[in-house]
C-alpha cells in the first residue's frame, strides 16, 4: 500500500529525514518510535503533504503511484489520513459542517455526487455513537475549547467518517487518561480491516497495548534504525532509547 | 469646471425646482455656504488621512439626470432581499418608482422624503428631526443642500413593524456619469421596533458616486436594526453618512457588508442621549482589486450606564486597502459605560493594505472600555489541517474567511440575510459550500 524508498526531507534547508525505507502492506500496523526530535511527526507530515517540508530525495509510493506532487488534499481524496499531534482549533466551522464538506468534496474530487443529507446525518450518528461523542459535541466549533482528549477523540471520529486506507496517528496517545486512551483505541481497531492500514506514531508503549503492531520502528536521527515486532516495543518501554542510540554510533 | 463648482453653480438650477420659502430651504442654503467654504475632503484633513477622492472626484457627473428610466422586477430582483415580505422604496437613478415600491401609510409611515419636505402634515416631524443628528461637515452638508428625495420613515409609539423596510437606488447607467445624494430620515417613536435594509447598485459600468445622508432617531426603549449590504460595481463609489441618536434604553444596530465599489467610506455615528442605551457597530468586509472601504465610526458616550459594541472584521486582498478609525468618546457624567471595540483584519497579498486606528477619549472614570486590533494572514496550521480533510485549497481558505466573518454574521437578526450575506461571499471567493454557516 505505501513504500517510502530513501526519503530525505528538510524543512528550511535543515535536513530531518535522512534516507527513511519502509513498506507498509493492507491489513498491517505498523508501529513508530523513537526519542523527541528524530523526525516522528515530520515524517508523518510529508507523507500527508505538508508544504513547507521539501523532499530532497527519494520517493513515496501509495499503491504504486508516486504521490511527491499531490497536494495535500488530493493525498487525502486517495485515502491518506492524518490525525494530528494538535489538532487546529477553527471556530465559526461546526464538528458537523467540517465533516460534510471534507466528505462531499472528497466525493466530488471522485466524481461521485453529493451524499445525501440523511445519510450523512446517519453516518455521522454512528461514528459519533462508536467513540462515545455527545451529539451536541458536533455543533460545537471544531476544536475550539476541546480538552486535549476531546480533540483527540474528534480526530479518530474524522478519520471514521472519512474511512482512510492509510491512516497516520501522530501521537494520538497524547494528553488521553486510561479512559479516552481506550475508547479512541477501540475505534481504530472497529475501522481496522484486510483493506486499511495504521501507522501508529508514539513515543511511549502504551497505547501499543491497545492497538497492537505488527512491525515496530525506531526512528533515530532521521533514519530507521531498528525494526521488530511488537516486543521491541516493550524493550524500549523498559530500557528507553539509549542502548539504540549507542548501538547506531558504535 | 471641477465638481465642486458645477455642484455651487448646480444649486442655483436646484432652487428653481423646490419650494424656496419653505423653512427647510433655510437649512439648504445654509449647508450650501459650508459646502462652499470647506470643498470636498483631502488628505491634509486627518479623518481622511488614508482615503483619496480624487479618483472618483475626476468624473463630469451629472447632477439632474435628464431621462425618466425604467426597470423591470425580474432584471433586479435578484438585488432585493426577495424571498421575505417587506415594504421597499425604489429610486432609478435617484427618481421614486412607485412601480417597484412598495409604500405604506397603514398606522406607519413608509414613503419618500420628497412629499415629508412639502406636506403640512409632517411638518412638525420634520422641524423637530430634519438635519438634527447630521453633522455639519463638508459632504453632509453637501447632501443637506440638496436634500429632496430619500426615505422618509416614521414608526409611532408600540409598533413592531412586522416586516422590514428595504431602501433599494438603482442607477442604470443613462447618464455617462450620475452623482446620487439621497437623503434618509428614519424616527422610531417610543417602544417601537424596525428592521431596515439599505442596498446602492449600479447596474453598468459608468461611474456613480453616492453622497448619501441617513438620519435615525429611536426614541425611548426603541430597537432598530440596520442593514447595509455594499457589493456595487468597480465604477461605483459611496460616501456613506449615518447618524444615530438615541434615547433611553433603546437598542441600535447597524451592520456594514461591504464587498464591492471602487470606494468606500462609512461614516457611522452614533449619539447615546438617555441612560441603558445600547449600541452595535459591525461589519465584514471582504474586497480585492483596487477596491477601498473605509470605516470611520463614532461612539458618544454622554450618559451613564451604556453599551456600545464594535465589531469590524476585514479580509482584503490584491491591491485592495482598508481603513478603520473607530472613535470611542465617553463624556464625563457617562459613568459605568462598557465600550467594546475590535477589529480584526487579514491580508490575502502582500500587495493589499489596512490602517487601523482605534480611538478613545475618556474622560469618566468608572467605565469599561477595550479595543484591540489585529492584522494577520491566513492561518498556515489550519490551511493544512483542512487540506489534509481532503477540503481543497480554495474552499479551505473560504470556509476560514467565513469562519472569520462568523461572530458578525452571527449577529445577523434576519436569516434570509445572514443567507444573502453568506451567498455573496461565496460566490465572491466562488466556491459553493453547500452549507449556511
Amino acid at each position: 500500500m505505501l513504500k517510502i524508498k530513501d526519503l530525505h526531507a528538510s524543512v528550511e534547508d535543515k535536513a530531518i529525514l535522512k534516507g527513511i525505507n519502509l513498506e507498509v502492506k493492507p491489513g498491517e500496523v505498523h508501529a513508530i518510535m523513537g526519542p523527541n526530535g528524530s523526525g516522528k511527526s515530520t515524517l508523518a507530515s510529508v507523507i500527508a503533504g505538508k508544504e513547507e517540508y521539501e523532499v530532497e530525495q527519494g520517493e513515496i509510493l501509495l499503491e504504486g503511484e508516486n504521490i511527491d506532487e499531490l497536494a495535500a488534499e488530493e493525498r487525502a481524496h486517495k485515502g491518506i489520513f492524518l490525525s494530528f499531534q494538535y489538532p487546529v482549533e477553527i471556530p465559526g466551522v461546526s464538528v458537523t459542517n467540517f465533516m460534510k464538506t471534507a466528505i462531499n468534496e472528497t466525493r466530488k474530487a471522485k466524481g461521485l455526487a453529493d451524499m445525501p443529507a440523511n445519510e450523512m446525518l446517519k453516518m455521522i450518528r454512528e461514528k459519533a455513537e462508536m467513540l462515545e461523542i455527545d451529539r451536541k459535541f458536533l455543533s460545537r466549533s471544531l476544536n475550539q475549547g476541546f480538552s486535549g482528549g476531546e480533540k483527540k477523540r474528534n480526530e479518530i471520529f474524522q478519520m471514521a467518517m472519512l474511512e482512510p486506507k492509510l491512516a497516520i496517528l501522530d501521537e494520538t496517545d497524547s494528553g488521553l487518561d486510561i479512559d479516552a486512551l481506550r475508547i479512541v483505541a477501540n475505534g481504530v481497531n472497529k475501522l481496522k480491516s484486510k483493506d486499511n492500514a495504521v501507522i501508529v506514531i508514539t513515543h511511549y508503549q502504551r497505547l501499543l497495548d491497545y492497538i497492537v503492531p505488527d512491525f515496530v520502528h525506531v526512528l533515530h536521527n532521521g533514519r530507521i534504525v531498528k525494526s521488530g515486532g511488537k516486543e521491541l516495543a516493550h524493550e524500549l518501554e523498559e530500557k528507553g532509547y539509549d542502548w539504540i542510540k549507542e548501538e547506531v554510533n558504535a | 469646471m471641477d465638481l465642486k463648482d458645477k455642484l455651487v453653480s448646480s444649486f442655483m438650477a436646484f432652487e428653481d425646482l423646490v419650494d424656496v420659502e419653505a423653512a427647510v430651504h433655510d437649512v439648504r442654503s445654509e449647508a450650501m455656504k459650508t459646502f462652499e467654504n470647506e470643498g470636498f475632503p483631502s488628505k491634509r484633513d486627518e479623518a481622511w488621512k488614508y482615503t483619496s477622492l480624487n479618483s472618483v472626484l475626476k468624473h463630469d457627473y451629472s447632477v439632474f439626470p435628464k431621462k425618466e428610466s425604467a426597470l423591470e422586477y425580474r432584471d433586479i430582483k435578484k438585488y432585493f432581499i426577495h424571498d421575505i415580505d417587506s415594504y421597499k422604496i425604489v429610486f432609478i437613478d435617484g427618481k421614486y418608482s412607485s412601480h417597484l415600491s412598495q409604500t405604506t401609510h397603514d398606522g406607519i409611515d413608509v414613503c419618500l422624503m420628497s412629499a415629508a419636505l412639502s406636506k403640512p402634515k409632517y411638518r412638525i416631524l420634520i422641524e423637530n428631526y430634519f438635519n438634527k443628528a447630521a453633522t455639519k461637515d463638508s459632504l453632509s452638508s453637501l447632501n443637506t443642500a440638496f436634500s429632496q428625495e430619500g426615505a422618509y420613515i416614521h414608526i409611532p409609539k408600540n409598533k413592531v413593524v412586522e416586516k422590514p423596510i428595504q431602501i433599494l437606488h438603482f442607477s442604470t447607467g443613462n447618464e455617462s456619469a450620475l452623482m446620487l445624494q439621497p437623503r434618509n430620515l428614519i424616527v422610531v417613536d417610543e417602544n417601537s421596533h424596525v428592521q431596515i435594509i439599505e442596498r446602492h447598485q449600479s447596474l453598468t459600468e459608468n461611474p456613480v458616486l453616492t453622497n448619501s445622508v441617513t438620519e435615525i432617531f429611536t426614541n425611548k426603549r426603541a430597537i432598530i436594526d440596520y442593514y447595509k449590504i455594499q457589493n456595487d460595481k468597480q465604477n461605483a463609489s459611496l460616501i456613506d453618512n449615518t447618524f444615530v441618536k438615541q434615547k433611553r434604553e433603546s437598542h441600535a444596530s447597524v451592520h456594514t457588508f461591504s464587498f464591492g465599489g471602487q470606494l468606500t467610506r462609512n461614516n457611522l455615528n452614533f449619539y447615546q442621549e438617555g441612560e441603558r442605551i445600547d449600541s452595535t457597530l459591525k461589519g465584514v468586509t471582504i474586497i480585492g482589486d483596487k477596491q477601498h472601504v473605509d470605516h470611520n465610526t463614532l461612539v458618544h458616550h454622554i450618559e451613564p450606564n451604556c453599551e456600545s459594541h464594535q465589531d469590524y472584521k476585514g479580509i482584503f486582498a490584491d491591491k485592495s486597502t482598508g481603513v478603520f478609525n473607530g472613535k470611542v468618546l465617553v463624556d464625563k457624567e457617562a459613568q459605568k459605560t462598557n465600550a467594546f471595540q475590535a477589529n480584526n483584519n487579514i491580508l490575502l497579498s502582500d500587495s493589499a493594505s489596512i490602517n487601523t486606528k482605534p480611538q478613545l477619549e475618556i474622560f469618566a472614570d468608572d467605565v469599561k472600555c477595550s479595543h484591540g486590533c489585529t492584522i494577520g494572514q491566513l492561518d498556515e496550521s489550519a490551511m493544512f489541517y483542512m487540506r489534509s480533510r481532503g477540503i481543497p485549497e480554495k474552499e479551505a481558505k473560504a470556509l476560514l474567511m467565513f469562519a472569520f466573518s462568523n461572530n458578525v454574521l452571527d449577529s445577523v437578526k434576519i436569516p434570509e440575510i445572514k443567507q444573502r450575506i453568506t451567498k455573496i461571499i461565496a460566490n465572491k471567493l466562488g466556491v459553493n459550500l453547500g452549507f449556511d454557516l
